[in-house]
């Protein structure tokens, strides 16, 4: 199984005028070629800036303070900007929320794609790009011929299959989706994310998908790092931790998800709400809402260990 | 459906509404014909007292548009709106001024629906100022606290003073409740209430709602795209596409024994955090242009069980058992 992304340790924090927010904290994770791997939390909880962290395009005030991000080996931390480009869209792609309605209204949807070819190949003739764009579109279920479509003449499912197609338009190793099931209908949605399972059969590729909906990463990734305020809190394969969910915060997660079969119960939810990261708590930073909260977790930090024989790993004085 | 308006808080009947579509000059031109969107186009149904009624729907279903007209945030093209008993449909603007007291609505997105310039304080005291309802300054305050204390915003007076920027998107919507149920109204509109907010939050929004329909005996219409929810939150359910009402039924009896396709679909759909649960048979194709909605079933298009009848004709909506209605040949 060759390693496509390993990040180790990653730390980014943000500058603002009351201080650095402690977004992401030690994150590590592998993520393997055609494997998928989920990064769920809440909003806040870090895995958006994971993911720019990645890329390299965190907004002003974001810096990675610590750690490796290997890409096939190659640390991207320390890149300049030139070579970073080479990275981009080539290397690791990237889907974002909301973001089928992010295609310029004024350009056939065609048009668009061509531009995503072109500014990362230069050496791609218009008519090659062409044909790339149509093949692409074919490929994400989408008719070729409506590469002359405007994106007003596309439905909101089509924009998002448009989207994917321009993400691997120079087929990168890597695709990172962020929240790829918000602003979808179910129905819409459900072909959505059989799509990007389909990708990952056929092209072999690596993905990270990431999400507050836990559904979605339980339909569509192998491999699940649970975040809280910053931390990575459960990691490991996907079947382990949802057939037994160890961290009391996922097991809150997972429980306040409503079933469609079953019996009609009183929605559980999580009380309280994520933690400043200006100024997180002492220590485990679930503590002030955890039911099973002792004295050692607000002086010690659990570290993410290994439970049992599977790859499944948490971090909780618990165990 | 049954003609009695005194068991229905507000009750609809073949309500209609249709938007023309302005087409350019040379297209007006060649083709004489008015083009209009047929979002809303005859539906019926009617919410008791202290019943949470569930809308439900894909994007274009109509079901957004559905709870503007019951408000009469827009005028319908035809149908009845029966409030109280009243039709409502043709009132003007003075007539429904005083009714506005009785009805509200939460809207969907908690970054949009709160002013970001005004306090907290403000935006829930709006609709008591607007309606004119209290005597001084002092009774707006006491009525503004007791309304944040009723969504659960405590201490109110720290939260009084703060901006829409400051709270959480959770907290906002509480105080978009507490806005709407601040003037004791009979019915409120839940516009997707929970739908922009992260999955572990839903539950303690939803439960706050459940909580004070059940505590002053609200009607509430719940729109809504999830049906995962409906089944935990909703008493009945009405199914819709393209702006037609396909079935209507408790929110178990929908779930668990579903009559029409498209309900079958959506179920199919709805997604399950197990990695060993994939979610099967979902349909192809994406709802039609309610422009031009298919003839006969509108449904059509997309149903597997499609046969001639459902092209030529379109399915009544019909009482298949008690309180359970489809539209639907399969059953016609």
């Amino acid at each position: 199984m060759s390693t496509v992304l390993e990040v180790q340790n990653l730390t980014t924090h943000y500058s603002t005028l009351r201080g650095w927010v402690r977004a992401a904290e030690n994150v590590s994770f592998t993520v393997a070629k055609g494997q998928a791997l989920g990064i769920a939390g809440e909003s806040g909880c870090g895995k958006t800036t994971v993911a720019l962290s990645i890329l390299k395009i965190l907004p002003q005030g974001g810096r990675i303070r610590k750690g490796k991000i290997l890409f096939e080996g190659l640390d991207l931390v320390p890149l300049s900007d030139e070579s970073m480009r080479k990275v981009r869209w080539k290397g690791i792609a990237i889907v974002f929320q909301g973001a089928m309605n992010a295609f310029n209204p004024v350009y056939k949807i065609g048009d668009q794609i061509i531009e995503a070819i072109q500014i990362h190949e230069s050496d791609v003739d218009k008519r090659a790009a062409l044909e790339r764009a149509r093949s692409l579109l074919e490929l994400v279920g989408v008719e070729p011929d409506r590469v002359d479509n405007y994106p007003h003449e596309f439905s909101g499912g089509m924009r998002q299959r448009a989207l994917i197609a321009m993400a691997l338009a120079a087929n990168p190793k890597l695709l990172i989706a962020d929240e790829p099931g918000t602003a979808l209908d179910v129905i819409v949605q459900a072909q959505t994310l059989k799509l990007l399972r389909d990708l990952k059969d056929k092209l072999g590729l690596a993905m990270v998908m990431i999400s507050h909906d836990l559904s979605i990463i339980a339909e569509t990734c192998e491999k699940v790092a649970i975040m809280y305020a910053g931390h990575i809190v459960e990691y490991g394969d996907a079947d382990a931790i949802f057939k037994e969910p160890l961290h009391p915060y996922t097991q809150g997660l997972v429980k306040a998800f409503p079933t469609i079969h079953g019996e009609k119960v009183r929605l559980a939810s999580i009380p309280g709400q994520p933690p400043d990261l200006l100024n997180p708590p002492p220590a485990c930073r679930f503590n002030p809402r955890c039911p099973f909260v002792m004295d050692v977790c607000k002086k010690i930090e659990p570290p993410l260990e290994k439970v049992g024989s599977g790859e499944h790993y948490v971090a909780c004085h618990l165990y | 459906m049954s003609e009695e308006n005194g068991e229905f808080v507000v009750r609809v009947e073949n309500l209609k509404k249709h938007f023309p579509l302005r087409k350019g000059f040379f297209e007006t031109l060649v083709t004489r014909q008015d083009i209009t969107v047929k979002a809303v186009d005859g539906i019926s149904f009617g919410v008791r007292k202290g019943e949470i009624v569930g809308l439900a729907g894909e994007s274009g279903s109509g079901k957004t548009t559905t709870g503007r007209l019951l408000l009469r945030l827009t005028k319908p093209t035809e149908g009845s709106i029966f409030f109280d008993g009243k039709d409502i449909a043709k009132l003007g603007d003075s007539e429904l001024r005083s009714l506005r007291r009785d009805m509200q609505i939460v809207f969907q997105d908690p970054f949009e629906s709160l002013d970001p310039r005004m306090s907290i304080k403000e935006i829930v005291a709006e609709p008591v100022r607007v309606q004119k309802v209290a005597r001084n300054e002092e009774e707006v305050e006491e009525r503004v606290k007791e309304a944040l204390r009723d969504v659960e915003l405590v201490p109110p007076e720290e939260f009084m003073m703060r901006f829409p920027h400051e709270l959480s998107g959770g907290q906002r919507q509480r105080v978009a409740f507490a806005r709407a149920f601040i003037l004791g109204p009979k019915f409120v509109v839940a516009d997707e209430p929970v739908s922009m907010l992260d999955v572990s939050i839903r539950a303690e929004i939803l439960n706050l709602m459940i909580d004070l329909v059940q505590k002053k005996g609200v009607s509430v219409v719940f729109i809504t795209h999830d049906l995962a929810v409906s089944k935990h939150v909703c008493d009945r359910v009405a199914v819709m596409y393209l702006g037609k009402v396909m079935e209507t039924a408790s929110s178990a009896k929908l779930i668990d024994l579903p009559l029409h396709p498209y309900t079958q679909a959506l179920i199919a759909a709805v997604p399950v955090p197990d990695p060993a649960y994939r979610r099967s048979a979902v349909i192809s194709g994406e709802i039609p242009s309610p422009v031009n909605p298919p003839a006969g079933c509108r449904f059509h298009t997309r149903c597997p069980f499609a046969h001639q009848r459902c092209i030529s004709e379109e399915p009544p909506l019909v009482e298949v058992e008690k309180e359970h209605f489809v539209a639907c040949h399969l059953y016609t």
